[in-house]
């Protein structure tokens, strides 16, 4: 009876399932707090990089001698810093160089950990060379190796994405390799093998897209650890380099005045725990979403 | 007969393991002719598995496996096939099943996804013109309401509809050949004599010769027409299906009939077993390798190993003592002992 009804109309069948599924998704979406709160967040913060600039009506690079450190008020909402620029507008452009830090070494750090954990589990001749070079830039400590790689490369905004791509792909690339060892001995891919399919289309097609959902939320913790370490570097002054606005070197710039100006110490951080938070909260959400055998719940 | 579809000459099946090579199947021979339902028998280890994906050479032969002897598919030995060619066989020209539909199938895409994949691996065919072969499919392997169906995710499916699909997909390319290597192991009775109808329907109507491996006698018993017996990658017996089950030559047959449990009769008697497991590949006995467990075994046995020799008609064995056997469970027959 059913399968008479679904002939008559198998468009419309298909339409209402397709719209089932997605309300399926946003129940399960709303239903965690914490994810919908980190999205929240992170969806202010990424307007806020990208409008904030065409809303403040000041210059974050000019420099207002006479209203040096004034304290928050209706005037400067986040008070100015020691140079007299309007720290609100400054922040809002760190913003843009934040965000846009972590999420391009991010990006770039996943396609590249996906292409080397893939090639690694794959072809198991390279996967020693492949891992233990991986292993190797993994014993240095993040931020000590960011240092070096911008001492390297010099201090500049591209830079810094560069040195935390190649921080941070070793990492994507073990997570990569290990799920993908898991999905290789899987029935599927026997199954799929024994139909006809190349070991490309066996990797790309039908292994890379069951690593996504670990690299997908491994991709927010890095872009959360990029947030930190760009703030760090630039902090320490081999990030984002001087008159450009950063969360990092502008809380390097108020640690000198943290007695007379707490406000250009307490705003940037506020930020980068924010956001850092907003990712992390986002990522521990995907994880839940994303996993396919957890639909039923 | 003419040419059979498929002809087994002497394989061995190799593998490489931190214990030294071991070789999983040592010499089988046999061959499937067109349209023709094979059973492969014999218990867990002995070799079945190996078999049926070595006939596609699903082993990685870089690192872990290799292969000797010949497979002939229609005159064509497989084994020297280059990878390309390989592939274009598989699923094109020989498909297979496996054993456990719960994770045959990948759970990040649709089935309706997959089986268009499948057709487009081997046709050309638009994506549209494939999801409507698909959707055939899917209603000639009984799936109700394939249209619906198709869209959904495998974890959506019972075990049994994930098997049908499996069946689906092996079927696209209309292969002369279809492997299935336990596909009713994991399913409940019902289902699985859905599926075994199922699989004879399809030998039927479209004339595709199957290798079907199970530990299941009584399913061979069902859709069989010749069985071979395996025990620890050899063959130690093959015969028509009638005259395996009417008079089993090998002792390793004679039990494996023995342990199906019987539902007439007196029921409290204990289930005969075969004694003992099946030896470890590292560890394979001097002579007859079912020596070890074979209540029949002399001295002979336990030095040279026996050939496998022609019975009767189509009717192989591989012991020394098959006769004597025979001639001694006879008289036992004429005398009743009560």
């Amino acid at each position: 009876m059913n399968a008479v009804e679904v002939n008559a109309n198998p468009k419309r069948v298909k339409h209402d399932l397709k719209r089932q599924e997605r309300a399926l998704w946003l129940r399960r979406f709303f239903s965690n707090k914490w994810m919908v709160t980190g999205s929240i967040i992170i969806v202010l913060l990424l307007l806020l990089a990208i409008l904030g600039p065409k809303l403040t009506p000041y210059d974050p690079y000019k420099m207002v001698v006479k209203e040096r450190l004034e304290a928050p008020s209706a005037h400067h909402l986040l008070g100015t810093d020691n140079f007299g620029r309007d720290l609100l507008t400054r922040i809002i452009y760190g913003a843009k160089v934040s965000m846009w830090v972590g999420f391009a070494s991010a990006l770039l750090s996943s396609i590249i950990g996906l292409a080397i954990g893939l090639t690694a589990s794959y072809f198991r001749y390279l996967d020693n060379i492949l891992m233990r070079i991986c292993d190797g830039l993994l014993a240095f400590p993040a931020i000590l190796f960011a240092i070096a790689l911008m001492a390297v490369l010099g201090a500049k905004t591209e830079n810094v994405i560069i040195a935390l791509t190649i921080v941070f792909s070793p990492e994507v690339a073990r997570i990569v390799r290990s799920r993908a060892l898991v999905v290789r001995e899987e029935t599927y891919i026997e199954a799929i093998r024994s139909q006809g399919a190349s070991a490309a289309r066996i990797i790309w097609k039908h292994i890379a897209p069951n690593t996504i959902s670990p690299l997908l939320v491994k991709a927010t913790f890095v872009f959360s650890e990029a947030v930190i370490v760009e703030a760090t570097l630039s902090f320490l002054g081999a990030g984002v380099p001087a008159p450009d606005p950063s969360w990092g070197n502008i809380l390097s710039d108020g640690k000198d005045v943290i007695y007379t100006g707490w406000w250009m110490t307490v705003f940037p951080a506020a930020f980068i725990i924010l956001s850092v938070l907003g990712l992390n909260l986002l990522g521990d959400g995907l994880r839940d979403l994303i996993d396919p055998q957890s639909t039923s719940k | 007969m003419g040419q059979p579809l498929l002809e087994i000459n002497n394989l061995q099946t190799h593998f490489n393991t931190e214990r030294g090579r071991v070789t999983a199947v040592d010499g089988i021979s046999f061959s499937v002719e067109k349209g023709e339902i094979l059973g492969v028998v014999g218990e867990s280890g002995c070799g079945k598995s190996v078999t049926a994906q070595s006939i596609l050479r699903l082993f990685d032969e870089k690192y872990t496996a290799s292969y000797d002897g010949e497979i002939k598919l229609q005159g064509e030995d497989l084994l020297k096939l280059s990878k390309a060619n390989m592939e274009k066989i598989r699923g094109n020209e020989v498909s297979m099943i496996f054993q456990d539909p719960l994770s045959s199938l990948n759970p990040v895409f649709t089935i309706g996804f997959q089986l268009t994949e499948t057709i487009r691996i081997h046709q050309k065919h638009t994506k549209q013109e494939a999801y409507q072969m698909a959707i055939e499919l899917l209603r000639m392997t009984g799936i109700p309401s394939p249209e619906k169906r198709i869209d959904e995710y495998p974890h959506q499916l019972s075990g049994g509809m994930r098997q049908r699909v499996m069946i689906a997909m092996a079927l696209a390319c209309k292969p002369k050949l279809l492997i299935a290597d336990e596909p009713t192991t994991a399913l409940d009775v019902t289902i699985q004599a859905q599926i075994l109808d199922l699989i004879l329907e399809l030998n039927e109507e479209l004339g595709m010769a199957v290798v079907f491996i199970t530990h299941d006698l009584g399913v061979v018993a069902e859709i069989c027409t010749r069985v071979v017996v395996m025990y620890l990658g050899q063959v130690v017996e093959e015969a028509n299906v009638e005259d395996l089950f009417t008079n089993p030559l090998h002792p390793y047959t004679k039990g494996l009939m023995k342990s199906i449990p019987q539902i007439e009769g007196n029921r409290s008697e204990k289930l005969n077993v075969i004694g003992g497991t099946v030896p470890a590949l590292t560890d394979i006995p001097k002579g007859c390798r079912f020596a070890t467990r074979c209540e029949y075994a002399n001295d002979l046995c336990k030095e040279k190993a026996p050939d496998l020799q022609l019975h009767e008609g189509h009717h192989k064995v591989r012991c020394w003592h098959y006769a004597d056997i025979a001639r001694k469970e006879a008289v036992e027959h004429a005398i009743p002992t009560s």
